[in-house]
C-alpha cells in the first residue's frame, strides 16, 4: 500500500454508501463517535447532577466544577446582558470539542485497526477532521446569532444594522449612497462569522491529523519522537481550539445582545 | 470531503447536549454552588456576630462580676457591724442580768443574816429562861450563879 493511499484511506470517512458522496450522504463514524462523546458528556453530567454534594464535593465534581467556574468567569466578563442559555451552551461547546478533538490523541492506527476487524473498511476517528462537525456547531450559534440579534433589536433594528453599518454619514444622500457598501460589508461580516470558526477549527484539526498520519508513515523505531512532541503539542492545541470556539460563541452572541445604539 | 447531511445530525446533536448539560448539570451544579456561597458568606457574617456576641457577655460578666464583688463586700461589712452590735447588746445584758443576780443573792444573804440572828436570838432566850428556871428551882448562890451564867455564856 502506497502512503498515498495510507492517507487518504485513512481520511476517508465510514459513510452511507446510497448517496455516493452526495449531501444526504451520512458520515457514519462522526456522527457516533459525536454521539459516543456526547452520551459520556451526559452520563457523567447526570451524574454529578444527581449527585451533587456541596460539602464533600467528590474528584469528579471538583473537576467539573473548575471548568464551569472557568467557563462562567469567560461568560461573565465578556458577555453583557443577561441570558441564562449562554453558560450552558458555552460549557458545552467547550467541553464537547474538546473531548472531540481528543479523539486526535488516540494512536492514528490503532480504532481503523480494531474496526478493520469486525469488517469496518473506512473509520475517521475526528469528529472535528470532519466539517460537517464544525459547520454543525457554527451554523448553530450563528442561528442563535440571528436569533437574539432579532430578538433584542428587533426585525427593523438588525436590517438597519445592514443599512448603516459599518460606514456612517451624517446627511441622507451619503446615506443611501452608502446603502449598498454597508450591506455588502455587513453581510460578509456576518457570514465570515460562522465559516471563520468551523474552518479555523477545522483546518487546525485536520493538519494535525495529516501530521499523525505522516508520522505514522516514517520507519517504526523512530516514530516515537516526532510522534511524542506533536502529541504534546497537540495537547495544547486541542484545548485551545475549543477554547477560542466557546470565546468566540460567547463574544458574537455578546454582541448579538447589544441593542441597536450601541453599534 | 463535502459538507453532507451528518451536519443535521451534529447539529441535532449539539442542540440535545446542549439541552441536557443545562438541565442536568448547569442548571442543579450553578444552583448548588450559589447556595454554598451564600452559606459560606451567612456562616462568616453568624461567627462575626458571634464573635461580637461574645465580648458583650464577656464585658457583662465582667460587669456582674464586679457589681456582685461589691454586694458581697456590703454584705460582710453589714454582718460584722451586726455581729459586733449583737455582742455589744449580748455584753450588756449579760452584765445587767449578773448584778440582778448579785442583787438577788445580796437581798437573800441579807434575809438569811437576819433569819439566823432571829434564830440565835430566840435559842439564846430559850437558853438564858432555861437558865433562869435551873437557877430558880436550885436556890443558887453567887457562887454557883456565876458559874452558871459562865457556862450559858460559853454556849452562846
Amino acid at each position: 500500500m502506497s502512503s498515498t493511499d495510507y492517507i487518504s484511506h485513512h481520511l476517508k470517512n465510514l459513510s452511507t454508501p446510497q448517496y455516493d458522496g452526495g449531501f444526504w450522504t451520512l458520515n457514519i463514524d462522526t456522527l457516533v463517535i459525536g454521539w459516543i462523546l456526547a452520551g459520556l458528556i451526559a452520563f457523567v453530567s447526570y451524574k454529578v447532577g444527581k449527585n451533587l454534594d456541596p460539602d464533600n464535593p467528590g474528584p469528579l465534581q471538583n473537576a467539573l466544577e473548575g471548568i464551569l467556574e472557568f467557563v462562567e468567569t469567560q461568560v461573565k466578563e465578556m458577555f453583557d446582558g443577561y441570558n441564562p442559555l449562554i453558560g450552558p451552551l458555552a460549557l458545552t461547546v467547550f467541553v464537547w470539542i474538546f473531548l472531540m478533538n481528543a479523539m486526535d490523541l488516540i494512536p492514528v492506527d490503532l480504532l481503523p485497526l480494531l474496526a478493520g476487524f469486525v469488517g469496518i473498511e473506512y473509520l475517521k476517528v475526528v469528529p472535528t477532521t470532519d466539517l460537517a462537525t464544525t459547520f454543525g456547531l457554527s451554523l448553530s450559534v450563528f442561528a442563535l446569532i440571528i436569533f437574539y440579534n432579532i430578538k433584542i433589536k428587533g426585525g427593523f433594528g438588525y436590517f438597519k444594522l445592514f443599512l448603516f453599518h459599518p460606514f456612517q454619514a451624517n446627511n441622507t444622500i451619503a446615506k443611501i449612497i452608502l446603502m449598498p457598501f454597508n450591506i455588502l460589508m455587513t453581510t460578509i461580516e456576518e457570514l465570515a462569522k460562522p465559516i471563520s470558526m468551523s474552518l479555523r477549527l477545522f483546518g487546525n484539526m485536520f493538519a494535525g491529523e495529516l501530521i499523525f498520519l505522516l508520522i505514522a508513515l516514517l520507519p517504526w523505531w523512530i516514530q516515537f519522537l516526532p510522534g511524542g512532541i506533536w502529541a504534546i503539542f497537540h495537547i495544547l492545541i486541542i484545548t485551545l481550539q475549543a477554547y477560542i470556539f466557546m470565546l468566540l460563541t460567547i463574544a458574537y452572541l455578546s454582541v448579538a445582545h447589544q441593542t441597536a445604539d450601541e453599534h | 470531503m463535502n459538507i453532507t447531511a451528518t451536519l443535521l445530525g451534529q447539529i441535532f446533536t449539539f442542540a440535545v447536549l446542549v439541552w441536557f448539560v443545562n438541565r442536568f448539570l448547569w442548571g442543579p451544579m450553578t444552583q448548588m454552588m450559589a447556595d454554598r456561597r451564600k452559606r459560606i458568606t451567612d456562616g462568616l457574617a453568624a461567627a462575626e456576630r458571634g464573635k461580637h456576641e461574645l465580648e458583650l457577655a464577656e464585658k457583662k460578666a465582667v460587669e456582674r462580676l464586679r457589681e456582685a464583688k461589691q454586694q458581697s463586700a456590703d454584705v460582710i461589712a453589714q454582718a460584722n457591724k451586726r455581729a459586733n452590735e449583737i455582742i455589744e447588746e449580748s455584753k450588756d445584758t449579760g452584765r445587767q442580768e449578773g448584778q440582778r443576780q448579785l442583787d438577788a443573792a445580796q437581798v437573800e444573804i441579807e434575809q438569811e443574816i437576819n433569819r439566823a440572828k432571829t434564830h440565835l436570838r430566840e435559842e439564846f432566850a430559850e437558853i438564858v429562861l432555861e437558865g433562869v428556871h435551873k437557877i430558880l428551882e436550885k436556890e443558887v448562890n453567887a457562887k454557883a450563879h456565876g458559874e452558871f451564867i459562865n457556862k450559858l455564856a460559853q454556849k452562846i
